[in-house]
């Protein structure tokens, strides 16, 4: 069983912030069935770019419930140009940590920001750079280099545990690896 | 709380029976059964008396039973034992729905000894093809092994006939029989089987103990090499307490057979059916007939499984899942992949295996907690709207 604290379980348990919401002007999407979890942010963004409310509608195990309902609480209150700059580890410490095999749902909520604050301000997120490594998970190869820098990734496992890539059918693993050690070569 | 165990094919209760009988062994009867004395000798017996029970079971010989520490060694026995004894052929025959025990240990053996494995696949029912698995046999072919019973969906292989295309054609033929035995007959002289896994844990007996059956006149090499125990072929001093405790295990599951096949196929029939009437948008997972009787997988479209089972844990009740987020893993089980089960429904998925210490009670416990846990995720999820799948 994973080894969940007890404010992931408390998030889980009672969500904060369930549900479509009700005048929201941003929504931002992403994970899918087929991933196994995926999120729906709403945002309700008054002028001056300030997030009224925000709400979440998600897919997935606990920590990915939790990691939803935590983004939600973060957010609430931020501008824009804050709630830009928060991170996945934000949501993970907000929640006390999550398990290492279960950062990408941390990950997931910091994406579906992303894409929230992009579609408030009308901007079109342009085709990912770089060349697609995980077919299932939609990850480039710049992502993984980013990952494995910012965090320090060491395993082809600890790739998957962030980013989900390699995650599904497998057959990107030898290339995720080819990856990691390009990184650890230019230091 | 009162627990609710519907989680046997992971791992059962050790049955009260089984636990009287051992304890003695772990107590005043510590002696070794090889030794040459009296003391020793009178745990001799009592191993010879379980050795008896556990070939009674199975329809085999004593001489047949070699004692292993689990069901996993006992599959890894058979099949390095296999290859040892055709060394020039190259080639196994599998399914791609096997347990970890066997797939992973092939997959092994296709890296590091150039091994080509035939992974046979399922329908979405979970049944083998059987035409192409006939037509891969060759004289290339160490081993065909099969899974007696599926542990995620319950679905039955049939042993009988691949056993018999097999010894037509001249292979040895495996199969791990840990999830089938004690809920269906197991003969091995029936079957015609040349190699045979059982795990205690399974049928109510402790954790540690496993049995491989290897057919009489089958050369057989050690896959733990030692002393004369097992008849040389399985070194290590006997695990006297737990192989007196198997014996009393598969005297029990013999005895229980005729009611693992009425009342708790009732219970189980009873579950299954409810939730599909009580839940919209859920559907079983593998074949309805050729099917476990205390086995039921059942998937929940647009939830995940690792949350239904948080949930229903708070309630006391104890399954598994075949989803993904309860191992390392993300995908779906391989089980659930293999026999093409939608996402949608695949995540989703919730195995509850039954025993005889099930009750009527229990299922109804089950299933008015679970209802309000599907209706709760399916409203936080992004793919459910107005009472369906979006």
């Amino acid at each position: 069983m994973w080894d969940y604290t007890d404010a992931v379980k408390d998030h889980f348990l009672k969500p904060r912030n369930v549900g479509e919401l009700e005048g929201a002007n941003a929504i931002g999407e992403t994970g899918s069935l087929n991933c196994g979890d995926a999120l729906k942010l709403y945002l309700k963004v008054n002028k001056n770019e300030r997030i009224l409310d925000a709400s979440f509608m998600t897919f997935g195990c606990a920590s990915a419930v939790a990691s939803s309902s935590a983004l939600t609480e973060i957010i609430k209150g931020m501008t824009l140009d804050e709630a830009s700059k928060v991170t996945n580890d934000d949501i993970s410490d907000y929640l006390g940590g999550l398990p290492k095999e279960k950062m990408h749902c941390s990950v997931m909520g910091q994406s579906a920001l992303k894409k929230a604050i992009a579609n408030f301000r009308g901007v079109q997120i342009l085709e990912k750079p770089g060349e697609m490594v995980c077919e299932c998970f939609d990850v480039t190869d710049l992502e993984i280099i980013d990952a494995v820098k910012a965090n320090d990734l060491k395993t082809t496992e600890d790739v998957t545990n962030y980013l989900k890539a390699g995650g599904g059918c497998g057959k990107c693993l030898e290339r995720i690896e080819q990856v990691i050690e390009s990184v650890k070569a230019k230091g | 709380m009162n627990i609710i165990y519907t989680d046997n094919n992971a791992t059962t209760k050790v049955a009260d029976e089984v636990l009287e009988e051992m304890l003695p062994y772990f107590g005043e009867l510590y002696g070794n059964p090889s030794s040459m004395h009296t003391f020793g000798d009178k745990v001799g017996k009592k191993l010879k008396q379980a050795r008896q029970r556990v070939a009674d079971f199975i329809n085999a010989d004593p001489d047949e039973i070699i004692f292993t520490s689990c069901g996993t060694e006992s599959d890894n026995a058979a099949i390095f034992s296999a290859i040892n004894a055709y060394p020039e052929k190259k080639h196994i025959i599998t399914s791609n729905v096997e347990h970890p025990a066997i797939n992973n240990l092939y997959k092994h053996l296709e890296k590091t000894q150039g091994y080509a494995v035939t992974y046979v696949p399922v329908d979405k029912k979970g049944r083998l093809n059987l035409a192409l698995l006939y037509s891969s046999m060759s004289d290339n072919t160490a081993i065909a092994s099969f899974m007696w019973a599926n542990n995620e969906t319950g679905v039955l292989f049939p042993i009988a006939d691949i056993a018999k295309k097999a010894r037509e054609k001249g292979i040895l033929f495996h199969t791990d029989a840990v999830q089938a035995a004690g809920k269906l007959p197991i003969d091995v002289k029936a079957n015609g089987v040349d190699m045979l896994s059982l795990s205690g844990h399974k049928i109510h007996a402790p954790k540690g103990i496993g049995v491989l059956y290897v057919k009489k006149g089958f050369k057989f090499s050690s896959f733990l090499i030692g002393g004369h125990q097992e008849k040389g072929r399985r070194g290590g001093t006997e695990n006297t307490a737990s192989i007196i405790g198997l014996g009393k295990a598969c005297e029990l599951a013999q005895k229980n057979l005729p009611v693992m096949n009425t009342r708790v196929r009732e219970l189980r029939d009873y579950l299954q059916n409810q939730l599909l009437e009580k839940i919209p948008s859920c559907s079983v997972n593998g074949d309805l007939e050729q099917r476990l009787p205390n086995t039921v997988s059942i998937g929940f479209d647009a939830v995940e499984g690792e949350s239904i089972l948080l949930m229903l844990d708070r309630e006391g009740i104890c399954a598994s899942s075949g989803s993904a987020c309860t191992s390392g893993s993300l995908d779906p089980s391989h089980v659930l992949m293999a026999m093409e089960v939608p996402f949608k429904s695949a995540h989703g998925s919730i195995r509850f295996s039954l025993s005889h210490y099930n009750t009527k009670d229990e299922m109804d416990r089950i299933i008015t907690a679970l209802v309000p846990v599907i209706q709760k995720l399916r409203d936080m999820s992004p793919f459910w709207k107005d009472g369906r799948v979006v």
